[in-house]
């Protein structure tokens, strides 16, 4: 099985996030940037799927220069080849227009299966499979908590509000996943040597017979406007259980009358 | 007055979502509210005209209800095309997104996701990066697609007597790719919806164990709240990864939320702090939950919180 993984370079959720004072977008020079974690668990599906049922992972991100230290620590957790994206005229893109770029890119993949994670944690917009899908004429198996795949046909039970939802489709497909479908493994030092030796396709968006002013803050659907910082949230007072501690919360719920 | 189409958000169990609501009463600043339902509206249409719609739009049958999503954006975008509204309002959840994304590919248009408001000129007010910047955006190809995260604003009721009508589907076949063989109800007994939850009472690690969470679920009954659960308590199998709160779970915005047992690292934090007041019970008294709590008690949560369960039986 042709297996794709999109694989987006995120700043850390775990540290300090910013958008940029000048052009309003996601700050990335600064940031301490690493892969959007729920990408690690769609990597590790395709390589399971790989691994039970044969065929090649490939690795496919759209992003800055920058993103090469995350296209190889994902090859470095097994995929065995990747594709990059990357042009100047790409900052400032929408999720309109990077989709169409990823829908672009995927078209010269020929993918049996395309796998990613269910949002990113920058954007957490969630939109991006059910765009591709759209783009390209193929199923959407959205919000995995598990895929099942047998010959050409995929059973994902996909996560809902209420419990699940079983779905079906035939390949050509995106799945995408959330972080409770498996386990990602940590990248052996014989997979981090030779992801440095894995072939990275670089392709512009000439290559993708894309023009510049399709996307980027030229070709944007949306524009950001203006950004403040919220005030950070101050503690307020703290009491020490000192046998009445249940009251004391029952007692503080009554003067915002909760209770 | 242009129309402003609502998708409605309802479940089988309870009816028309609470962010339903809020989508047509933040329409109403946009133009005049056609509700759009997908499946049997009969139990809907009371609700939706209580709150303002002017027009209820139903699209149903096996065509639309037995595929995922696709069907329904068809649905959505030939009524753009015919009606051309002002707006399309979804709710951010899953499937308004996906929705949404949908939409948005079809007509080559802008979309705007997780808004907490819409001005009058469509502006969207957005809460990123857990909770820390507030982003005014815009549309600028298209008119405003936006999707509205629960427990934004308050529902006003405003009754109107809509005109109820049954729509053509005519989905193609790109759209039946995806079947949907089964949906499945799982446990959340009688408790509100975890992102609509006037009150979250959330357990984390110190909770201890699954069977613990009696403790949380028990509070939350108390207090009419929801459940939820840190990371930390979804991993180690204590609750379902649904009722996950912080950064790859639901983001939650109650005027209560109360976290038991729960330390507070800066991804559950990006799930919880918009709420309105914030109560922790942790015995580490440097826990960084403090950090944000209007009111914290240090000390056994084993301890606290049946004490404040008996405690607010008693003032019952």
């Amino acid at each position: 099985m042709n297996i794709v993984v999109l694989v987006k370079q995120v700043p850390d959720s775990g540290a300090e996030r910013t958008l940029s004072a000048s052009d309003n977008t996601v700050e990335r020079g600064s940031a301490s940037n690493v892969i959007n974690e729920m990408d690690e668990y769609a990597i590790e599906e395709a390589l399971k799927i790989k691994e039970a049922h044969g065929g090649e992972v490939t690795v496919l991100t759209v992003g800055p220069g920058g993103a090469t230290d995350s296209i190889r620590k994902a090859l470095s957790m097994g995929p065995d080849k990747a594709v990059h994206v990357q042009d100047d005229a790409l900052h400032g893109s929408c999720a309109v227009a990077t989709s169409k770029v990823l829908a672009a890119a995927l078209r010269t993949l020929n993918a049996d299966l395309i796998l990613s994670g269910a949002e990113s944690t920058d954007g957490r917009v969630q939109v991006v499979p059910h765009m591709l899908a759209e783009l390209l004429g193929v199923a959407a198996l959205t919000g995995a908590r598990k895929l099942t795949v047998d010959g050409s046909q995929l059973t994902v039970e996909r996560q809902t509000d209420e419990g699940y939802e079983v779905v079906t489709a035939s390949t050509p497909a995106i799945v995408s996943v959330w972080d409770t479908i498996n386990e990602p493994r940590y990248p052996s030092f014989k997979g981090i040597m030779a992801a440095k030796k894995k072939p990275v396709q670089a392709l512009s968006l000439g290559d993708l017979g894309i023009a510049s002013d399709e996307v980027g803050f030229a070709g944007a659907t949306s524009q950001v406007l203006e950004f403040t910082k919220r005030p950070a949230r101050t503690g307020g007072a703290k009491v020490v259980d000192e046998g009445n501690g249940g009251e004391q919360l029952v007692a503080y719920l009554a003067t915002e009358k909760f209770v | 007055m242009a129309e402003v189409l609502v998708v409605v958000e309802a479940s089988q169990a309870t009816g028309v979502k609470k962010v339903t609501l809020e989508m047509l009463t933040i329409a109403r600043g946009l133009g005049s509210p056609s509700a759009v339902v997908f499946g049997d509206a009969s139990a809907l249409t009371d609700k939706l005209a209580e709150f303002g719609a002017e027009k209820i739009y139903v699209a149903s049958g096996e065509d639309v209800e037995g595929y995922l999503v696709a069907p329904k954006a068809t649905v959505v975008a030939e009524l753009v095309k015919q009606v051309q509204p002002a707006a399309v309002l979804l709710g951010s959840t899953q499937e308004g997104k996906e929705i949404a994304g949908r939409l948005a590919i079809k007509l080559d248009n802008g979309l705007l996701t997780d808004a907490v408001e819409v001005a009058a000129d469509g502006t969207a007010t957005q809460v990123v990066f857990a909770g820390s910047t507030i982003v005014k955006s815009k549309v600028t190809k298209g008119l405003p697609i936006v999707t509205i995260r629960p427990n934004s604003v308050t529902p006003a009721p405003a009754a109107a007597t809509p005109a109820v009508e049954q729509l053509t589907v005519a989905v193609s076949a790109a759209d039946k790719l995806t079947k949907v063989v089964e949906r499945v109800a799982e446990q959340k007994g009688s408790r509100p919806e975890l992102t609509e939850a006037g009150i979250v009472v959330s357990g984390g690690r110190g909770v201890g164990n699954a069977d613990n969470f009696k403790l949380v679920e028990e509070l939350a009954d108390l207090l009419g709240g929801a459940v939820g659960a840190s990371r930390a308590a979804v991993d180690s199998g204590y609750y379902p990864h649904q009722f996950q709160v912080g950064q790859t779970g639901k983001t939650v915005s109650p005027q209560l939320y109360l976290a038991l047992g729960i330390s507070g690292a800066i991804q559950h934090r990006a799930g919880m702090q918009t709420s309105k007041t914030i109560v922790a019970v942790n015995k580490d008294a440097e826990a960084p939950i403090f950090e944000l709590a209007d009111f914290g008690v240090v000390g056994d949560l084993f301890k606290i919180v049946p004490q404040a369960a008996e405690e607010i039986r008693k003032r019952k």
